[in-house]
């Protein structure tokens, strides 16, 4: 149980390279559960090693409960890690793997077997505490990698991709385990990943990084729904959120998004969504529109106010839970997740529905996301409704 | 996972199908190029030998059979005169050797075990350099080294004596042990002493507890290695040892070299033969790890 808090955190590997974190700032409450997102390379386990302790940081601070621990020897500092590659001590067998961190802290012999009995039945690896690491398979390596870290009652967990080197169902299956111990312990967590349904499902908050930078931090439904730019928006969603190049039009004080299919049929081919009023020098730019493949729905027959287009469908992909529709819109092709039930013959014409206040817009050039004086009002009348 | 676990549970794969398919495979294995590989292994193996068969027959005759039979001929009267000649001549220099050889052996291991664990898991600023420069010792010739050598010994007030040779012994050697440990070690995943130091465990105790338990085949390596170099060295007992306290093999050649009296074939046969046992005693015993060890960082997991 404690608070984490990184205070503008730098790290360098050595004078004459790039930073590999800048200016890091988050902070996490007691029994949160951070993910940390971001592609190959940008600095997670830099700077999960960081906050360990396995690596110095060049500038800025590491508080825990407020005290800051940057100066403190990893040992001192009350934190267990599990690693990608578990790290399991091949020459111990998996009881002396848990019991190590425990017989460094001289705790008595009595205590050392009741906690390795306590995390064994925790993690049901009661029956695997004779064996030697190579004896274990990757699921079970994964269990006592999580035991030697539970052991302790550490301030702090740190996960570093954890379930990366399993299988996928074995993944899936780990995913609701660790959810459940965290909400069995309520241990403050940071935790890597590159599966961006452990950081949808298993985070309270999400962080993403690229390039050391920390692009947003907020909930996975802020970053879901509300991405700062568009690296954020293309790195979070499966199948990835549709980005449409788009042209502004200015009319009734409010900007238009025009998009356009390639089906000769005037009229029907093209839409205007209305995106409310955005600031002037916008309409020259080169903007990019986001919308997320479950955003896109049929057109109802009912005549609803919400824009339409007509579109020829080009490719549908049947996934089970439901079938994605790809057409082409502004020349850039578009996935609609449709459900199951709906499948379009290849080369029909769908009337496609847009709801306007679900679009997004970003600036192509700087990729920063770019938001209508009126929407940000509604959008915030929106979260006061979720919350209330 | 780890390199030792892969290594396991490969050897334990191994086993296995062995036992029941190894008949078969015999029994269908009896192809013309199979007979060839085996006929050139047996002729390799047999030209190897001779050498040896030679000495050990040579040591059991007497010197009027080594006169009238030759080399290869079986001796018309078996006796052990020989062997207990040469034992009485290379008696003192044996033991001189082994006082020489077991703690040069077990220093310069101990050395190497913990240069590679600095080296390759405690890199510091110019650490790269410093391990090119102690490889560079390994292509040093013996030659190159015995002046400077002599000179530092003369200081310490080491010349002459089993002491001081134990010390060039070591440090010479040290260069090949931390190769060879080092070169084990960068093989090992960080994220285990990363653990370690997490878990509470210092320097020390992250070698004694962890690395050196998973480094039984290079140690053998190792001591074999540095076994057979010291064990063997004539050119450093010649030069930095005299009298009583020469090695074995500076005396063997003593022997075989002196040019008064007849010359007693069986005696310098039985104790060349004396010589080399304890470096043949040596592989038999750690030999099997030789191999793995030298290989073991090619079989990355
Ligand atoms: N010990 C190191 N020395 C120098 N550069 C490093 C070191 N460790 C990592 N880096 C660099 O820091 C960057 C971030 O690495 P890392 O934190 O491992 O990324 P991630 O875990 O997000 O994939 C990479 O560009 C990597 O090359
Ligand atoms: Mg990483």
């Amino acid at each position: 149980m404690a608070t984490l808090e990184l205070r503008n955190v730098n790290k360098s590997y050595g004078s004459g390279l790039a930073d590999t974190l800048k200016n890091i700032e988050l902070s996490i409450d007691s029994g949160e559960f951070l993910i940390l997102v971001g592609p190959s390379g940008c600095g997670k386990s830099t700077l999960m090693n960081c906050i360990a302790g396995l690596e110095s940081i060049s500038g800025g601070a590491i508080l825990v409960d407020g005290a800051d621990i940057s100066g403190m020897s990893p040992k001192d500092r009350d934190i267990a890690m599990v690693f990608q590659s578990y790290a399991l001590y091949p020459t111990m067998n998996v009881r002396d793997n848990i019991a190590f961190g425990l017989k460094m802290r001289k705790m008595a012999p009595a205590a050392i077997d009741e906690e390795v009995a306590r995390v064994a039945k925790l993690l049901q690896i009661e029956h695997l505490l004779q064996r030697k690491p190579g004896q274990l398979s990757g699921g079970q390596q994964q269990r006592v990698a999580m035991g030697r870290a539970l052991a302790r009652r550490p301030k702090i967990y740190l996960f570093d991709e954890p379930l990366s080197n399993l299988d996928a169902k074995l993944r899936v299956e780990m995913r609701t385990e660790i959810k459940l111990m965290h909400q069995r312990l309520k241990t403050t967590t940071v935790y890597v990943t590159h599966d961006q349904i452990e950081a949808m499902t298993l985070g309270d908050k999400v962080a993403v990084m690229k390039d050391g930078i920390i692009q947003q931090f907020g909930t996975p439904q802020q970053i879901y729904n509300d991405p700062a730019n568009l690296f954020v928006a293309s790195f979070i969603g499966s199948p990835p959120m549709n980005f449409i190049p788009v042209r502004l039009q200015r009319r009734d004080g409010q900007c238009w998004a025009v998009l356009s299919s390639s089906l000769g049929v005037a009229g029907q081919a093209r839409c205007e969504l209305p995106l409310g009023e955005l600031e002037a020098g916008m309409d020259n730019r080169d903007l990019i529109l986001g919308i997320r493949p479950e955003q896109i729905q049929l057109a109802a027959d009912d005549g609803a106010e919400a824009p339409s287009i007509c579109a020829e469908v080009e490719v549908t992909e049947p996934t089970g839970p439901d079938t994605l529709v790809f057409v082409n819109l502004n020349q850039t092709k578009v996935c609609c997740r449709l459900a199951p039930d709906m499948t379009p013959q290849v080369g029909s014409t769908l009337s496609l529905r847009f709801e306007p206040s679900r679009v997004l817009l970003f600036d192509a050039q700087s990729g920063e996301r770019l938001l209508a004086k009126k929407r940000q009002a509604t959008d915030n009348k929106v979260a006061q409704l979720k919350r209330g | 996972m780890n390199d030792a676990s892969v290594a396991q549970r490969r050897s334990a794969a191994d086993l296995l199908p062995s036992g029941d398919g190894g008949a078969k495979r015999r029994m269908r294995a009896i192809s013309p190029s199979r007979l060839a590989i085996h006929a050139t292994l047996l002729f390799a193996a047999a030209l190897y030998l001779v050498p040896l068969v030679v000495m050990l027959l040579t040591s059991i005759k007497t010197p009027e059979d080594i006169r009238t039979g030759n080399l290869l001929s079986w001796p018309e009267t078996f006796t052990l005169i020989g062997w207990v000649k040469a034992w009485s001549v290379v008696d003192g220099y044996f033991w001189n050797s082994v006082k020489i050889a077991i703690p040069a052996v077990l220093i310069s291991t101990a050395v190497g075990a913990l240069n590679g664990y600095v080296l390759s898991m405690w890199r510091f600023r110019g650490s790269q350099l410093f391990f090119g420069l102690l490889l560079f010792g390994c292509f040093l010739p013996f030659q190159t080294v015995l002046l400077p050598a002599s000179f530092t010994l003369g200081k310490l007030g080491l010349a002459n004596t089993t002491a001081g040779l134990v010390l060039v012994h070591v440090v010479y050697g040290i260069a090949f042990t931390t190769l060879f440990f080092r070169n084990y070690y960068v093989t090992v995943p960080d994220a285990l002493v990363r653990a370690a130091r997490l878990d509470g465990a210092g320097f020390f105790t992250i070698f004694g507890r962890i690395l050196l338990p998973m480094s039984v085949p290079i140690i053998m390596v190792c001591l074999i290695w540095q076994f057979t170099q010291i064990w063997n060295d004539f050119l450093f007992g010649v030069v930095f040892a005299s009298g009583d306290a020469q090695p074995i093999t500076v005396a063997l050649n003593n022997l075989v070299n002196t040019s008064t009296g007849a010359k007693e074939y069986n005696v310098d046969m039985a104790a060349a033969m004396i010589a080399g046992l304890p470096t043949l005693l040596v592989y038999i015993v750690a030999g099997k790890y030789f191999l793995r060890g030298l290989t073991a960082g090619a079989v990355k997991g």
